[in-house]
């Protein structure tokens, strides 16, 4: 692996790093102790784990390393994917050219002993990070596959994504994904179904995952194959008042936003986005 | 409940002003109830009330029959509550003057003093920042959704996309939205116009593969359309108020109106003025 792809690969890790500490966070105390605790114990799972696999190598009582990395704190968004899908390399085309250390990350992923010419890593982190990165990356392949969807509209209908902070959307449950399908733009975000608008997740922990992960696809995708996931909310609009009086349009500071969330029924709308029985008075008045 | 241990209380004989000029060694601030309240963890939300607004009975019509133990809650808030008062009792009380003060808070936000300090907040983020990504972290304000107490938790309006949103911690979640009112931030907004943020015609467009859903578009479309239409109204409306705007304002919005029907019958979104600028031209 190039120097090239090392350095381009600590600058993407770089901007992760910077998109989180740009998200302000303003986390409660509380959950900030919990998710350390977390943490804690997924960092020492994770030491138990390589230590085990150096000292034991059968590694009989250890974890596979994806169920491990699925396991830790701040990775309950991801899927585990199956062995078959890493292990066919046809679903894996292209990634060697982004994934620095590729052939030490798949290892490290498939739980293969590394073969003993390969070359020296330097450092066992990277090919961590490029493992996270690499394991990530399939995930966003994965997560689209029919295996993957219906592992993932299973974790949908269990709440592990959270729910929709928008009071109107009465805590439907929502799903990640990602604004860019490359790693290293943007961290990973919320889909509500509901009012089909995104979120930043509420949680610090999630603030340096990558939505590169969950990819742009996937959380349309689920709501297509599954079109019985898609949450039958009643569409409400906030409409401010002063003492019980709507503020005018006409004000300086009335609203201005009310389209944002107007929803329709798809089947109630034409092609050009008109209510069809409003199009159908049009055409009878034309013909008037 | 460990808060009467929490702060000490000050000599029932002396009133919070007497005391802070007798004992000019002694200030450790946590003495004053209102203090300690806004200290109190899950009351970040809060700002604090003017003792002179407190004071002033007539600010606090009506709250009598609110609140349980309204004299004794009322004089836990402005510390002169008696110091030989049983355990229990105390509880009760203290439950009774939080209440009250959500509901002075509630009526003190929005004078204009009140509004100056919760503008303060605001500025400092206090209220946390909206969820939506395309708001890109625009600073929140609490809002009710009812006034009366006991009915519905605070929420956060965000002046960006005009929506509301819960709480991300469930200690703010729990706090009674009565105590901030449903006017509170759009009174806000009404003193301080300069603060509203320019609206964007931004939105989350979902996509298969790089493809456009086209429910979803169809959807987009007649959002447009709405905003068009609304747009247009609202043109209208001021070339009809006494006070019309400048004569820039008639003109777009004519244009407006005819650029309206032409989008009705073709597609959407191919020469509309932005909200802020319509927003620019109500000016």
């Amino acid at each position: 692996m190039s120097a090239h792809d090392l350095q381009q690969q600590q600058q993407q890790q770089q901007q992760v790093r910077d998109m989180r500490a740009a998200d302000d966070v303003e986390e409660e105390e509380e959950e900030e102790e919990e998710e350390e605790d977390e943490q804690l114990q997924g960092e020492y799972a994770g030491d138990e784990y390589y230590g085990s696999d150096v000292s034991n190598e059968s590694g009989t009582e250890s974890m596979p390393w994806i169920a491990w990395f699925c396991s830790l704190g701040g990775h309950q968004y991801f899927a585990e994917v199956a062995d078959d899908f890493v292990e066919d390399d046809f679903n894996l085309t292209g990634l060697n050219s982004i994934v620095p250390f590729y052939k030490e990350a798949l290892e490290m992923i498939l739980d293969l002993e590394p073969e003993e010419d390969s070359p020296k890593v330097p450092d066992v982190s990277i090919v961590e990070a490029s493992a996270e990165q690499l394991y990530g990356l399939i995930h966003q392949r994965f997560i689209v596959t029919r295996q993957g969807l219906q592992q993932m509209a299973d974790k949908y209908q269990a709440g592990h994504f959270g729910s929709c902070p928008r009071t109107y959307c009465q805590s439907t449950n929502v799903v990640p994904c990602g604004r860019y399908d490359l790693p290293g733009v943007e961290t990973v975000k919320l889909y509500c179904p509901n009012c089909q608008d995104i979120y930043s997740p509420p949680s610090s922990r999630y603030h340096n995952l990558d939505g590169a992960y969950f990819g742009t696809t996937f959380a349309h995708m689920l709501f297509h194959i599954y079109p019985e996931l898609v949450p039958n909310i009643s569409n409400k609009i906030y409409t401010p008042a002063i003492y019980g009086f709507k503020i005018s349009e006409y004000s300086r500071c009335g609203p201005r936003m009310q389209w944002l969330r107007n929803k329709q029924d798809p089947a109630a709308l034409d092609a050009s986005g008109r209510l069809i029985k409003d199009a159908k008075d049009n055409d009878e008045d034309d013909s008037k | 409940m460990l808060t009467h241990l929490l702060y000490p209380l000050p000599p029932s004989s002396l009133s919070r002003q007497v005391d802070d000029y007798t004992s000019g060694s002694d200030s450790d601030y946590t003495k004053y109830w209102i203090d300690w309240f806004l200290g109190t963890k899950g009351n970040e939300y809060f700002c604090e009330v003017d003792e002179e607004y407190i004071l002033d009975r007539f600010n606090l019509t009506g709250l009598n029959t609110e609140v349980q133990y309204y004299s004794q809650a009322l004089d836990l808030i402005t510390d002169n509550l008696d110091e030989n008062m049983d355990e229990e009792m105390r509880d009760i009380v203290e439950k009774s003057a939080r209440h009250l003060y959500g509901l002075i808070h509630a009526r003190f936000i929005i004078t204009t003093h009140g509004l100056t300090k919760m503008l303060e907040k605001f500025k400092k983020c206090d209220f946390g920042r909206c969820p939506r990504v395309l708001c890109h972290n625009h600073p929140l304000l609490p809002v009710a959704l009812s006034d009366v107490p006991y009915t519905k938790s605070v929420k956060l309006f965000c002046c960006r996309c005009e929506d509301i949103y819960n709480p991300k911690s469930t200690r703010h979640a729990s706090i009674d939205g009565a105590y901030f009112g449903c006017s509170f931030p759009h009174m806000l907004f009404q003193v301080y116009p300069q603060l509203v943020p320019p609206k964007s015609t931004d939105r989350y467009v979902p996509r298969i593969f790089g493809f456009k859903l086209h429910d979803v578009a169809k959807q987009h479309r007649y959002q447009d359309m709405i905003r068009e239409e609304s747009h247009a109204r609202i043109m209208a409306g001021i070339e009809g108020l006494p006070t019309t705007a400048a004569t820039g304002a008639q003109t777009s919005s004519r244009d407006g109106q005819q650029n309206h029907k032409i989008n009705k019958a073709a597609e959407g979104n191919a020469t509309v003025a932005t909200e802020s600028g319509a927003m620019a031209d109500v000016n």
